[in-house]
């Protein structure tokens, strides 16, 4: 199962690079959701995919999940999402502003 | 008394919160954010005293022990350099209000500062590795708001690039983490330290650690991972790009001392030898960026990468002389990038322009400024008695001890042409004959607003260059506390 899931981040993190190399804002965008999907993936796995309750306190049972990944992903999440949001809104402004969303255009001393 | 190690990073917190309320009043949240960061100066110093009489205070948050728990370790080195940092923020927050536009002051400036020193603090003193990651992100958080305040044009586009770059290393952070979660099965620092040392498996943890050089090298702006900077901190106003300049690389630095001195210490023929080299090609490469532009802001910039070349270096060279030349060195560099960062935002405002070319003669007008520029120049480039000097020379000792005789040379070479690329802001900028100024838009009280907190600064740097001997106790200090993990992993795992 670690070996799938591992893959499975991988596949995420090549995707994800492929699009941060692109031309247009929002696919550089998209691909750094897909990284940060792919890192969340990825502490899921390293944590241990070891079969077990979910880790909530219950009578009787032995068995339960690796807690400390779980709430690791879920910071991560919340600063990605806090991040992502902030870029969405600077890069509408910064299209706006400077009438493209092209990478190559957005660069350079000339339009200073 | 274990709850001191958490007020620097409370205070700024608590004030940042408090200053959104009353953002548009600009008099009152003035004075309240000079008082504030008044205040958290006092409460670092006497950390700083109580750190250096009773040794390294250890907070365990919420009472949980050592390695279950977040802690918080203010060892000496931590503490120092939450002390740097608090004495350029007072000297930031009394700049500010001349620098910065009314609008700007308006938007929320005082809640991004409190919040940047805040996650500066935090990741000065978190003694856990995952809690190091969120607090680079609250500081990262505050540069991102910092650096499109204003929202021109430029700005906007840059930042964009300076978003991406650090979303793109965190999550590489948080990679390297999740990797070493699964080898040591821990994120608490001391207890990492202890488990790799017992670890068989020296090459996965070889691999982590460079993977984590690197994450830090990006925030640090180190050869070849230095492109996105010199950009980025041109673009916001001059305090900003004071308090950036002079603090979050350094906590890139900061990071590298901290994972390299206490973690990953099992295979140095790998990764010191790599740090070696590539602090020289940060040295070169930075020094030759000051050298190729006009701009007097972006020679400032420029200038840092060769200063984090050389605090790399003794990380690198990793014996006694070389590594309390680090120490030393990022002390004073963090005083002295903030003090030239604000010295040619004076310039620029007295100017209008930040072209070395259309500068000419201005000793004649403000003949302080031209001046502090002059030893400002010499503290940078490491001229004895100044500070720059210490740290260059335990440097210099600390390779020739080693051997290692090709980087004194290209250290040597370096501090020289520093000392060129600073100096032709002096030469051309100050010097010649006198020109009429626009003096039209030039308010001479606002000038003296800047040019005294630049004067506070200056003299923090020569205080530290000619009392050297009374620093370098402390610095003794570090540099064995460094050279011995297990001092770190006692403190924090005690019984």
């Amino acid at each position: 199962m670690e070996i799938l899931m591992s893959i499975l981040a991988g596949i995420l993190f090549a995707t994800a690079i492929y699009n941060l190399l692109q031309k247009q804002l929002l696919r550089i965008i998209i691909g750094t959701v897909l990284l940060s999907h792919g890192a969340h993936l990825f502490i899921l796995t390293m944590g241990q995919l070891k079969t077990g309750k979910p880790p909530i306190i219950v009578e009787g049972v032995e068995q339960y999940t690796d807690p400390l990944p779980q709430a690791l992903i879920l910071t991560s999440i919340v600063i990605s999402f806090g991040v992502t949001s902030l870029l969405l809104v600077l890069s509408y402004r910064a299209s706006k502003l400077n009438e493209s969303d092209n990478m190559e255009e957005l660069r350079g001393s000339e339009h200073e | 008394m274990s709850n001191l190690a958490v007020l620097p990073i409370i205070i700024p917190l608590l004030a940042g919160i408090v200053a959104v309320f009353f953002a548009k009043k600009t008099m009152a949240v003035r004075i309240f954010a000079q008082v504030l960061t008044l205040l958290n100066l006092a409460v670092s110093i006497g950390i700083a005293f109580y750190v250096i009489q009773y040794g390294t205070v250890t907070l365990e948050t919420g009472g949980w022990a050592a390695p279950y728990g977040i802690i918080l370790v203010a060892d000496p080195l931590a503490i120092f350099l939450v002390l740097t940092t608090n004495i350029i923020a007072t000297a930031s927050v009394f700049y500010a209000p001349n620098s910065l536009t009314h609008k700007q002051e308006q938007f929320y400036f005082y809640t991004f500062y409190f919040l940047l020193i805040s996650g500066v603090s935090g990741a000065f003193l978190t003694g856990d590795l995952f809690n190091l990651f969120v607090f680079f992100e609250v500081l990262l958080m505050a540069s991102y708001g910092l650096i499109v305040l204003g929202g021109e044009k430029i700005q906007l586009r840059e930042s964009l690039k300076y978003v991406l770059l650090n979303l793109f290393s965190s999550m590489l952070f948080v990679t390297a983490i999740a990797f070493l979660y699964s080898v040591t099965g821990t994120v608490n620092m001391a207890q990492l330290a202890e488990r790799i040392q017992e670890v068989e498996q020296t090459g996965i943890l070889t691999t982590i650690g460079i993977l984590l050089f690197f994450v830090f090298a990006t925030k640090g702006a180190i050869f070849p991972l230095y492109f996105w900077m010199p950009k980025s901190y041109i673009v916001p106003n001059s305090v900003v790009s004071a308090l950036f300049g002079a603090l979050l690389t350094k906590v890139g630095i900061y990071s590298i001392v901290r994972t390299f001195t206490l973690i990953f210490i099992h295979n140095p023929e790998v990764t010191h030898e790599l740090f070696l080299w590539l602090a020289a090609l940060t040295m070169i490469f930075g020094v030759i960026g000051a050298l190729s532009t006009n701009n007097v802001k972006l020679i400032i910039v420029y200038n840092i990468i060769p200063a984090v070349g050389f605090m790399l270096m003794g990380i690198g060279l990793f014996n006694h002389d070389g590594l309390a030349g680090s120490v030393y060195y990022l002390l004073q560099d963090i005083i002295i990038k903030a003090c030239l960062f604000l010295m040619v935002g004076a310039l620029i405002y007295v100017t209008g322009t930040s072209n070395l070319k259309k500068m000419k003669g201005l000793i004649h007008h403000f003949p302080l400024l031209g001046w502090m520029f002059f030893i400002g120049g010499l503290v940078l480039a490491g001229i004895p008695p100044f500070s720059g000097f210490i740290g260059k020379l335990l440097l210099l000792q600390g390779a020739i001890q080693e051997g290692r005789y090709v980087i004194v040379i290209i250290g040597l070479l370096t501090s020289l042409l520093i000392l060129l690329s600073i100096m032709r802001i002096f030469t051309r900028g100050f010097w010649g004959e006198r020109t009429e100024l626009d003096t039209g838009n030039i308010q001479p009280k606002r000038v003296r607003g800047l040019i005294i907190p630049a004067f506070g600064l200056l003299s923090v740097c020569v205080v530290l260059g000619i009392g050297a001997e009374w620093f370098i106790p402390h610095i003794e200090t570090i540099t064995n506390q460094l050279l011995d993990p297990e001092i770190y992993i006692d403190s924090v795992l005690k019984e």
